[in-house]
């Protein structure tokens, strides 16, 4: 039931791909442009993130945008290590837990009271980090269907850790230290942090996603045992991947703690939080940058609004169709689509890559054809997939 | 003490029948499917539930209600494969059944929760309360039931694999689907009558579990994790390698039970865990066929 391979990566960008195949042509100039619109457009969008709790200083609005920015920079972080290198992790919320726990129990042990708590959030990281490790160095071993149920396992290990072991506080869990800062602006400060960590999430994912380091993850998303074959040290770049996912989301359960203020074993380990991740990112766009942002943006309040306003049962039944409708609507993604979406209304009339066409079977994909037609442009290659696609050249 | 083992080896095998059952029918849906049915867990559950109604509302007899409840879980099952499981293809498809399948188990679940509540029930019946005394050991007549019901079913899964021609384009369709494809084989019809059994032995398995067990809409998530690591470790797709591994995991589980109760349930992962390390594939997985 697998697609052929040797196509493209599909771990590409609509946008790379196109580029790849030499489908629509763009002058430098034009790119240029883009690119400093795109630059402004993401200026305006972070001075909108930053200025929300001052243009919606209401409690309940700031409460939803801490935990919208809480799962944009999980999500992202999800997304490093599953949807880069195509091995779905359904056990993130060890990290997650951890996170929370291992900063609980320091300021309880290590008597830290009031703000200064904020000074061990580093060391969640780390302990989410060192988890990893071991994690990866098993479950990495195996692939597919056996490694998403080897991280349910694990999962569960942890949260019935976190009910067994005295220092986790069993069943009722930890409390974090009280912060004497007023209800009002309570929100306002996690909020700030929230959004550090969702923009940290994201720049990382976005450096990932065009270095070498992402490249090789992406090449074992496609075939790993073709890219070992190429002289990709595939565990070192999975078990790197899954660290630095893991580190980020272990600071972010250290922050949902704090703003929580307390963690109970079925809240830290909570199966429903491994779902929601892989939801938001599939929704988006696995795999793309601004996929599992988006999908967060839209999930998580939308979560939030179906528990605080029905019974608890509804909203996990119309969770679970959600999810149906997100799968079989947009299997992949709102990103890919849309933008595929876009691209096919701008280059309507002209010169466009025929549907439904592998890309294997583009003759530009290859660069030996490439090298063929000389000193080919961008352009040419383009009226070449134009004849290919049955018409004649004018 | 040496008696508390015999005892918790006997029950390990009665109960680890039952587990089977289940497991056999979620290792099927896999080699034929090729997906992970998460659902499985919380179909267990709502074969226990009609069990339940069934008893409750008309007094039918557990055993007998399962000739009412088998049916249905199997027309559910097809119905829920043909409705979410069939549309999907591509290459993302194993992540996005596995999401599919949570899906439905999130519904059913919050169905349940939103019909039955939250409280725990069980099922009764004579037969779950008195017990017999057998070479010095008490056996309850539920999980001697239980078992039996066990070992017919499967046996009757045997047969039909193995002796039926509907049992070797299922074979067929596990070895290779494009070859199966060629030879004639109806894939999509195979996969919703697999998929249809691989649920419907669950409403057995659900009333045997509601039975011996305390059972209430969240303990679907307890059954499924025990059931992966059970066909992780036989292999994903091999049925004697799940009646193997549903056995010895319950059995070990149950020995382990009698030192240290909080954590017999982490010596189920932990030994997956360590099987896992030396045998990638399980006791009895072939070498990935269609790897990635």
């Amino acid at each position: 039931m697998s697609e052929p391979k040797g196509a493209v990566p599909t771990g590409l960008t609509s946008e790379e791909r196109a580029r790849r195949e030499g489908g629509a042509s763009r002058a430098p100039g034009g790119e240029r442009g883009k690119q400093s619109l795109r630059l402004v457009g993401l200026v305006a969008l972070l001075a909108v993130a930053v200025a929300f709790p001052a243009i919606f200083p209401n409690p309940v609005v700031t409460n939803y945008a801490v935990y919208a920015m809480m799962f944009v920079a999980i999500a992202s972080a999800w997304n490093i290590f599953s949807g880069f290198s195509g091995y779905i992790s359904l056990g993130h919320a060890v990290f997650f837990g951890s996170g929370a726990y291992a900063l609980g129990v320091a300021a309880r042990d290590w008597h830290v009271t009031g703000t200064a708590v904020f000074a061990l959030m580093p060391l969640s990281a780390v302990v989410g980090a060192l988890i990893a490790v071991p994690f990866g160095v098993i479950a990495l071993r195996v692939r597919r269907h056996t490694f998403i149920v080897i991280t349910i396992a694990v999962f569960f290990i942890f949260q019935l850790m976190a009910f067994n072991f005295s220092f986790t506080g069993g069943s009722t869990g930890l409390d974090a230290p009280f912060l004497p800062w007023s209800p009002q602006t309570y929100n306002n400060p996690f909020y700030y942090i929230a959004l550090g960590c969702a923009v940290g999430a994201i720049v990382l994912a976005w450096l990932i996603r065009r270095s070498r380091f992402g490249l090789q993850l992406r090449a074992i998303k496609d075939d790993e045992d073709r890219a070992r074959g190429l002289g990709v040290h595939a565990m070192r770049v999975k078990l790197s991947a899954l660290v630095l996912s893991a580190a980020v989301t272990a600071l972010v359960g250290a922050v949902w703690f704090f703003y929580l203020t307390q963690v109970q074993p079925q809240t830290g380990f909570d199966p429903l939080f491994d779902l929601l991740v892989v939801l938001m990112a599939f929704l988006g766009g696995l795999g793309t940058v601004a996929g599992p942002v988006l999908g967060a943006l839209i999930i998580e309040p939308g979560q939030l609004y179906l528990t605080a306003n029905t019974n608890g049962y509804i909203s996990e039944i119309l969770l679970g169709g959600l999810f149906l409708v997100a799968v079989l609507l947009v299997p992949r993604g709102i990103i890919p689509t849309g933008g595929e979406y876009i691209r096919r209304l701008a280059t309507r009339g002209r010169a466009a890559i025929p549907e439904g066409v592998p890309a294997s079977q583009r003759a530009p994909a290859s660069p030996g054809l490439r090298s063929d037609a000389g000193a080919t442009k961008e352009g040419d290659a383009s009226k070449g997939a134009w004849r290919r696609a049955g018409e004649t050249l004018p | 003490m040496a008696r508390e083992i015999y005892q918790a080896i006997v029950d390990g095998i009665l109960v680890g029948g039952v587990y089977a059952l289940m497991a056999v029918g979620l290792t099927l849906i896999f080699g034929v499917l090729d997906i992970i049915n998460i659902a499985q867990g919380i179909m267990v559950i709502l074969g226990a539930y009609l069990s339940y109604e069934l008893a409750a509302r008309f007094h039918i007899d557990l055993f007998l209600g399962l000739l009412v409840t088998v049916p249905a879980m199997f027309v559910i099952g097809v119905v829920i494969q043909w409705a979410f499981i069939r549309p999907l293809h591509g290459r993302e498809r194993t992540s996005m059944t596995l999401l599919v399948s949570y899906a439905v188990a999130l519904i059913i679940e919050g169905i349940l929760y939103e019909i039955f509540g939250a409280d725990d029930r069980q099922l009764n019946a004579s037969y779950v309360i008195s017990s017999v005394h057998v070479f010095g050991f008490y056996l309850s007549y539920i999980y001697l039931y239980g078992f039996a019901l066990a070992i017919a079913l499967v046996a009757a899964l045997y047969f039909l694999l193995y002796r039926t021609g509907f049992g070797r384009s299922v074979r067929a369709t596990m070895q290779d689907q494009t070859a199966a494809r060629l030879v004639g084989i109806n894939i999509n019809r195979v996969a919703a009558i697999t998929y249809g059994i691989g649920v419907a032995v669950t409403a057995a398995g659900g009333m045997v579990f509601g039975a011996t067990n305390g059972f209430n809409p969240n303990s679907g998530y307890d059954l499924i994790s025990r059931l992966l690591a059970i066909v992780i470790l036989g292999g994903l797709g091999s049925i004697g390698g799940a009646l193997v591994a549903s056995v010895f995991m319950i059995t070990l589980e149950s020995i382990v039970d009698i030192w240290q109760p909080t954590w017999a349930v982490a010596v189920f992962y932990a030994a997956l865990v360590l099987v896992l390390l030396i045998r990638p594939t399980g006791f009895f997985g072939r070498k990935a066929v269609r790897a990635q």
